[in-house]
Order: structure tokens, then sequence, then C-alpha cells
């Protein structure tokens, strides 16, 4: 292969745009150090500064792309054993365990990751680690509710929040899993009554995302929401007086229903030693504890102790159940809130 | 029926023209039978693997879907489409009827500014809109502050008619930008011939020059119908169930793929069905006029009517681009300390580029195909035809797959095969190249290209065509001397088309550009997904300003 005497010679790098266009050059040119590629639904600004502080402990260079889970799922299994990507990424559960169904990810041994993240978020085969935890609980109108009114999810259902309730649609994945891992609770006749509750006592029509129904909540159009603590987070550091306050649901029976960002080596990676040692890395304290700066959301490793604000919120007893059910339970968890008509 | 000029004149000309011309010339007309039938296979490689996944059927989801939500989507969808048709027919005919006949304060600005909305991607004006207007936006929030109560009555944005609208006024540029175009070249000359012929000048519009412009206004209707039909950006924003959406939350929330491709192909024969009806009822009519018009005096307006008019355009061109870009600017400049980056300047160039060269590439097809359907007039060459612009009305991200799931499959084989040969075990090597993108783009914008050339090619009259095959000229040298010149403005419209809906592209470039390669949608996609709509604001307002310079050029170019 002589492709290399083109990057070398005077063509520069405007000129190298143009050549990607010829069908040969899209070949990685081989570079001398150790580099590997990750596939990431996690966003760029959230995932970037924990690339660079690898590479600058390790030497070893993380090439990466963002998309949705979807399409990234199908990209690996359209690639099949040349896939150039050594790791996926997501920002939930759910689609981890979809890709090690479909046999994209590659069962890791490693003593540091077993250590570091619980039994609870990684999947039992090793196939993949949860990163972060996202919570997902209830945030109030201070001046509308007092917290004893506040029990559990199933609680919201409750004919005393009519016309109190703003939800995220049921088509965001985090409400999925939190109905999928109440059908694993209570089964699907109790958690399809529960979400008719809740659909009776929504305010207004299912909202588009987080920081809106938060936004709705502090203007008073109702007076309780479901969301992720970063979220409310993100929202409560731009405007610190606005009148909301998280409550922990759930806290005598299963927790607080929890989440992850998580990742795993994919099948036909070719640089697992790599690989592993970059989720080694991430689940390392220097690297949650970027995760939890950079988006506020909580360590999955327990041993990390997190500062303010995180510590402002209280500490909660999380779902101690494993988050594989999510997965397993997510289709279900669909179709129960298209029968009770939640959108 | 009424006596059928286009299935006598098409089958005459190639006659002519047959005869005149030598032996070469045939073998270039076989080429021009084949070539639609060429593009058609490209193109339709993705809509065939979308087609492909009722290999494996799901009952069960099905069953579900049509005993819970989609009867309601259906309904939804047909409400919309129907919506945005009038909206933007509405907006769009009326516009650039005023402003290419009549003469009202700012009748110049106007017929320049009102293309301007076109450079802004709906999801957009969708987010704008909803900080806005919706409970916690500053119009809501003044209005209780103002009246001191909770219990004010305000439509809710969030709801259907809520969506036409902000469709509406994201795809009325469309109709507006055709059917100009139309009356520009004919539409003047035509009032006055129905004026002698003793109708009223209203009288004369809609009886004569609407229906004269058939073709441009269908055109420009039918891709504002493709966008609404493909979009998830928009309706997603206001949770606003439809076709697309269920398409979406089957495939990733219910991890069928097959299913979501099954509900796609659905649209796909929709939009199929009313490509061919349509086509069915202009091949009745012929349309051959294309003199310019524009010297011709215009008709002033007075009093209320100026007023009216004027009124009228300010206030679609305030909430389709002034408060977009206003409320982006506000957001911009607060965002600007954390995201204005040397990196902007790349994501421009890259987004750039893409755009021309889509543009370029897109265009040159589409000419092809136009004029191939020109000399080949038969319904085989015609259908070829009408199924390679499908690819618009399909969503982006599954038309993303339909596209690189061959080109995965054909670089695992080309692998293969060098492996056998050489020994050396490769990577992928087409994916990840700009060839890979720019044929995916040519797959979902050739409807863009194609429509505003097609309407312009039946302006050139037949008897252009004869005369010329009289002297022997065809094939190409027709195409370059004859059609070029006459076809010079259309091509810039459809050139701009695909650049700007290339900018705005999303799930395409997300998926198949190269590594390090992102483009100014791909930060937006990043910026948005976690709901930080206020730092996509300098993006957002980069790829504005970036698509307005073609539309400018386009403007300027068929001003003078």
């Amino acid at each position: 292969m002589h492709r290399s005497f083109i990057f070398s010679s005077h063509f520069g790098r405007w000129c190298s745009s143009f050549l990607l266009i010829g069908f040969l050059f899209a070949a990685p040119i081989s570079s001398q150090a150790e580099e590997i590629v990750v596939y990431s639904s996690r966003i760029e600004q959230l995932i970037k500064p924990l690339f660079d502080a690898f590479t600058k402990e390790t030497g070893i260079t993380v090439k990466f792309t963002t998309d949705k889970e979807g399409a990234l799922l199908t990209r690996l299994i359209a690639e099949g054993k040349r896939t150039p990507a050594d790791i996926l990424i997501t920002v939930d559960a759910g689609n981890l365990w979809e890709a090690a169904r479909n046999g994209l990810l590659k069962p890791v041994t490693s003593p540091v990751l077993e250590a570091n993240i619980p039994e609870n978020l990684r999947d039992p085969q090793g196939q993949w680690f949860g990163l972060t935890v996202r919570a997902r609980t209830i945030v109030y109108n201070t001046q509308k509710v007092k917290p004893e009114e506040l029990s559990t999810y199933a609680d919201l259902a409750d004919p005393k929040w009519k016309h109190r309730l703003c939800l995220r649609t049921s088509k965001k994945v985090y409400n999925q899993s939190l109905v999928a891992m109440m059908i694993a609770e209570l089964g699907e006749t109790e958690t399809e009554r529960i979400v008719k509750g809740w659909v009776n006592n929504l305010a207004t029509d299912p909202i588009a995302d987080d920081s809106l129904a938060l936004e709705f909540v502090a203007a008073g159009r109702c007076d309780v929401t479901l969301v992720n603590t970063y979220y409310y987070g993100r929202l409560m550091h731009e405007n610190p007086t606005l009148p909301l306050a998280i409550f922990w649901p759930n806290q005598a029976t299963t927790g607080v229903h929890v989440n992850v960002s998580g990742a795993g080596v994919t099948r036909y990676s070719k640089h697992e030693a790599a690989a592993v040692r970059l989720l080694e890395f991430l689940s390392s304290e220097q690297a949650q504890k970027l995760f939890v700066e950079l988006n506020m959301e909580y360590p999955a490793n327990p041993q990390i102790k997190y500062g303010e604000p995180l510590s402002n919120w209280g500490s909660f007893k999380g779902d101690p159940r494993s988050i594989v059910k999510a997965g397993e339970l997510q289709t279900s968890a669909v179709r129960l809130m298209d029968r009770a008509e939640y959108r | 029926m009424k006596n059928d000029f286009s299935s006598v004149n098409p089958a005459a000309i190639p006659d002519i023209q047959q005869h005149s011309s030598y032996k070469a010339g045939y073998g270039i007309r076989r080429a021009w039978r084949v070539f639609p039938f060429l593009v058609a296979a490209v193109v339709l490689v993705p809509v065939c693997v979308v087609f492909a996944s009722f290999l494996s059927l799901d009952d069960e989801i099905w069953q579900h879907l049509i005993a819970t939500t989609l009867p309601n989507l259906l309904t939804n969808t047909l409400w919309l489409s129907l919506g945005v048709i009038a909206g933007t027919a509405l907006l769009g005919i009326s516009l650039a009827w005023f402003t290419s006949v009549y003469r009202f304060p700012g009748y110049r600005f106007f017929s320049w500014a009102l293309f301007l909305p076109l450079a802004i991607p709906a999801y957009v004006i969708a987010f704008v809109a909803l900080g806005t207007f919706d409970y916690t936006g500053p119009v809501q929030t003044s209005l209780r502050h103002w009246f001191n109560s909770d219990l004010l009555w305000f439509p809710d944005i969030r709801s259907g008619p809520g969506v036409a609208i902000v469709m509406t006024l994201a795809f009325y540029p469309y109709v507006y930008l055709l059917s100009r175009d139309a009356f520009l070249t004919q539409g003047k000359r035509l009032l006055e011939v129905a004026q002698s012929l003793g109708f009223t000048r209203r009288q004369g519009f809609f009886r004569v020059v609407l229906p004269m412009a058939r073709p441009w206004i269908v055109a420009g209707i039918m891709l504002a119908l493709m966008e609404t039909l493909a979009d998830f950006g928009t309706v997603s924003i206001f949770n606003y169930d439809t076709f697309t959406t269920a398409i979406y939350k089957t495939w990733f929330g219910m991890f069928s793929l097959s299913t979501a491709s099954q509900l796609a192909s659905l649209l796909i024969l929709i939009v199929l069905v009313i490509i061919v009806t349509e086509q069915r009822f202009r091949l009745r009519m012929r349309f051959s006029e294309n003199r310019k018009s524009a010297r011709v005096e215009r008709v002033p307006l007075t009093g209320w009517q100026a007023a009216a008019v004027t009124g009228f355009a300010s206030t679609v061109l305030f909430f389709a681009f002034v408060l977009p870009v206003v409320q982006l600017s506000i957001w911009a400049m607060d965002a600007l300390t954390v995201g204005l980056d040397q990196r902007y300047l790349e994501f421009t160039w890259h987004s750039v580029l893409l755009s021309i060269l889509a543009a370029l590439i897109t265009c040159l097809v589409a000419a092809m195909l136009a004029y191939a359907a020109r000399i080949h007039s038969d319904g085989y060459t015609r259908f070829a035809i009408r199924l390679s612009t499908v690819g618009y009305a399909l969503p982006g991200a599954v038309l993303a797959v339909g596209i690189f799931i061959p080109m995965a499959w054909l670089d695992n084989l080309l692998s293969d095969w060098i492996e056998i040969i050489s020994g050396a075990e490769t990577g992928l090597l087409i994916q990840g190249t700009l060839t890979v993108m720019l044929v995916a783009y040519m797959t979902r914008f050739l409807a863009v290209s194609y429509f505003p050339l097609e309407s312009a090619l039946q302006r050139v009259t037949r008897s252009i065509d004869e005369a010329a095959a009289g002297f022997g000229i065809t094939g190409w040298s027709m195409l370059r001397t004859i059609y070029l010149p006459m076809l010079k403005s259309s091509l810039f419209t459809a050139a701009t088309l695909v650049f700007v809906d290339v900018m705005k592209e999303m799930p395409i470039t997300l998926m198949t550009r190269p590594f390090d390669w992102d483009t100014l949608a791909v930060r937006i996609f990043s910026l948005t997904s976690e709901g930080q709509w206020e730092q996509a604001a300098l993006p957002a307002l980069t790829l504005i300003l970036t698509g307005l310079i073609p539309i400018i050029l386009l403007v300027r170019h068929s001003e003078t």
C-alpha cells in the first residue's frame, strides 16, 4: 500500500478533505501509537474530556463517533467482523442489553471492573458495565406540595394528584426502564393500573424533555414530575431560586429507580486489551469524578465520594435489583404504556 | 377526455430525431433509455432494504400497534398532512402572486425576504416556537403577569394545529419559490390575455393563471408534504404522535427495526400513490410558455389592500424568520462563552463542502433524468423516475439504515476479495468516505432537485425540440445548447434547495460521516439530544447564516 505518500506530500490538510472522496482513502492510516475506536450515544461534550484524560494517562488515542443507539447497533450488526469499533457506549442499560442479545459484545473478565462496579449495574457475563448512575426521581413545587404528601412512584396514580402531574413522553427510554422495573416488581396488571392512573392525573399532555417538565412544575402548570436528577441540577445551577426540590421515592420498598450510562467491548474488537483498559479507566476514581463534574450524574463506583451540588440533594437508597431486567422488560413496558394511552 | 397532446407528441419526436440522426446518435439514445433505470436502481437499493423487512413479520407487534396506537397515528398524520398542504398552498401561492404581480409598500424587499425561511430547519422553528409560546415561555408568562391570573386561556401550542402551523412556516418557501417562478415567467402575460377575453382580474387568476401554474405549485406542495411525512425533529419536540414517531418508537423502544421498516414502507407506498395519481392528472395537460414578463408593469395596490398585503407578508416573515433568528441570537449571546471555539470553522467548512458537492451531483443527475424523461416519455421511464424520488418521504434515519446495510455488505465483500487475492487483512474501505455520504444525499434529495427541473422542462416547447432535431442536434449537444440555457434558473433553484437541505440534514450525516468529521447539523444534534436548546443556538445560527448565502445568490439571480 502506497497510501501514505499522498498524505506526506504538499497537498496539505485542506486537500486531504477532497481526497476522502476517493474510494481507497478510507481505511484508517495506521499510526504508531495504539488507537481504539468508540461508538458512543453519549454526546461528545459528556465523553470527550474522559477520552482526553485516558490518552494523557496511557498514550492510547481514542477515535469516536456519536449517533443514536438504534443507528449504532444497526451499524455494528451491518459491519460484522470488520467493524472498526472496539467499544460501544450508551446512555441506558436497555440498549446495552439489546446489543448483548444480538451478540455484539464480548464478555470481559476484569478484577478492576468487578471491584469498581456493583453487581446490579453490570451484565452478569461481563458483556457491559454501568459507568454512571442516572437516578429518576420525583421533583415537586415547594410552594404547592409538602414532602409528606409524597411516597412512591405508584402513589402518583392516586386521584389526589389529579391535574397535578407532569410527565415526559413514554418514548424516552428513561420512562420505559422505570416502567419495566415496576413490571418486575408489581406485575403487568398492577403496573398498567398505575400507569393509567398517571395518565389520568396529567395536568398537560406528556412533555418532550425533562428540562421542560421541570420548568412546567416551577411555573405552576403542575405540581410534581419525574426526572433524572442531573436535569434538576442543571436547571437549579442556572436559576437557584426556582421553587423546586427533590423527593426520593420508594425508600421503604425498591428504592429510587436507577439506570446507567455504560459501555461494553465489541465482539470483533481488534484491540481488546486497550479497550478493557479504557473501561477500567472509566470506572476509576479520576474518571468517575470527571463524570460527576461534567453532567452531575452519580458515580457507578460506590467508593467515590461526591461533593456539591449532589451532596445537597441528600442520600438515597437506589434500586438494588439488577438493571438487566430493564432491558428484558423494555418491550413489555412500551406496550403497556401504549395500552394505557401514555403518549 | 380532452384531446391528448402529450400522448401524441412525445412519440412523434423520437421518430423525427431517429431519422435525422446518424448511427452514433442511436447508441446515445439507447444510453438515455437506460439511464433513468440505473439511477432508480441505485436509489431503490435502500428502499428495497426497507421493503425486505417484510421477510420477517412480527405478528404480535403488528397486532399490538393496530389495537393501540396505529388508528390514532394515522388520523394525526392525515390531519397534519392536510393542514400543511392547505397552509403551504395558501401562504406560498398568495405570497408568490402578490410579490410577482402587484406593487405594494415593500414589495421589492418581500419578494426576496420571503425566501429566507428556507434556511431555517423546521426543528429550529419548532423549538423557538415552543420556547416562546408555551406555558413557560415569555409570552404566556407576561400575559399571566399582566392579568395577574393563572386561569388565562391560551391556545396550547403543543397540539395538532400548533405543529401544522410550525411546519407550514418552515415549508411554505418550497411552494413560494416554485409558484413564483411560474408566475414571473408566465403570470402577468396570462392575466392580460385573460383580461382581454373579458375576465376580471380575480377570474383571470383562478381560471387561467392558477391552472397554468399547476405543475410548479404541485411540485412545491409535494416537497412540503414529503418533508412533513418524513419529519421526526419537529413532531418529537411537540411530542405529537405521527407515523414517523411510531416508526422510531418501534425501532428504539421495542427493538424491532423490521417492524419499523415495515411501517416506513407503508409510508413509501402512500407517497407513491399520491405521486402517480398526480402524474396521471397532469398528463392530460400541456404547458408550454416561456417568456419572461418581469418587465411588465406591476399593478399598484392602494389603501387598505396595500396595507393588508404588506401586513400579511410581514407577519409571515416575522414568525418564519425574524422571530427564530432573534431568539437564537439572544440564546447564542448567552452561550457564546462556552460554545465558540476554532472548531466551528471546521464544522462550517464540512457542512459547506458536503452541501456544494451534493448539490452539484444531485442536480446533474436530476437534469439528466429530466432530459431522459423528455426523449423517452414512455410509462416505464416515467415510473422509474418517480421511484427514484421517493427517498425524500422516508424518515431520514430509516433511509440512513437502508443505505448503510447494503454499503457495509458491499464493503465486506470487497475486503473478502482483497483478502483472498492479496492475503492482506483490510478493514472496511468504502465506509467513512464522502462517496457514501454523497450517494446517500442523492438518494434522499433527488426529489428536491428533480421537481423544479421537471416543471421547468415542461415549458420548453416541443417545437424547439423539433427544430433542434431538424438541425441534427441531439443527445448531449441538445442538452448543452438548448436545454441548459433555458433551464438555468430552475437548475439554480434546484441546487439551492439541495444545498440548504443537506446543510439541515441530520440522520444520514450522523450515520455515514467519517471519524472526526462533524458538521454544524451534527453539532446541533449533539447539543439538542440532551435538551440544551439554548446551547444549540450558536451552531443553528451559523447553519442558517451559511444557508442564506446561496439563497441570496438565488434571489439576485432571479431578480435580474
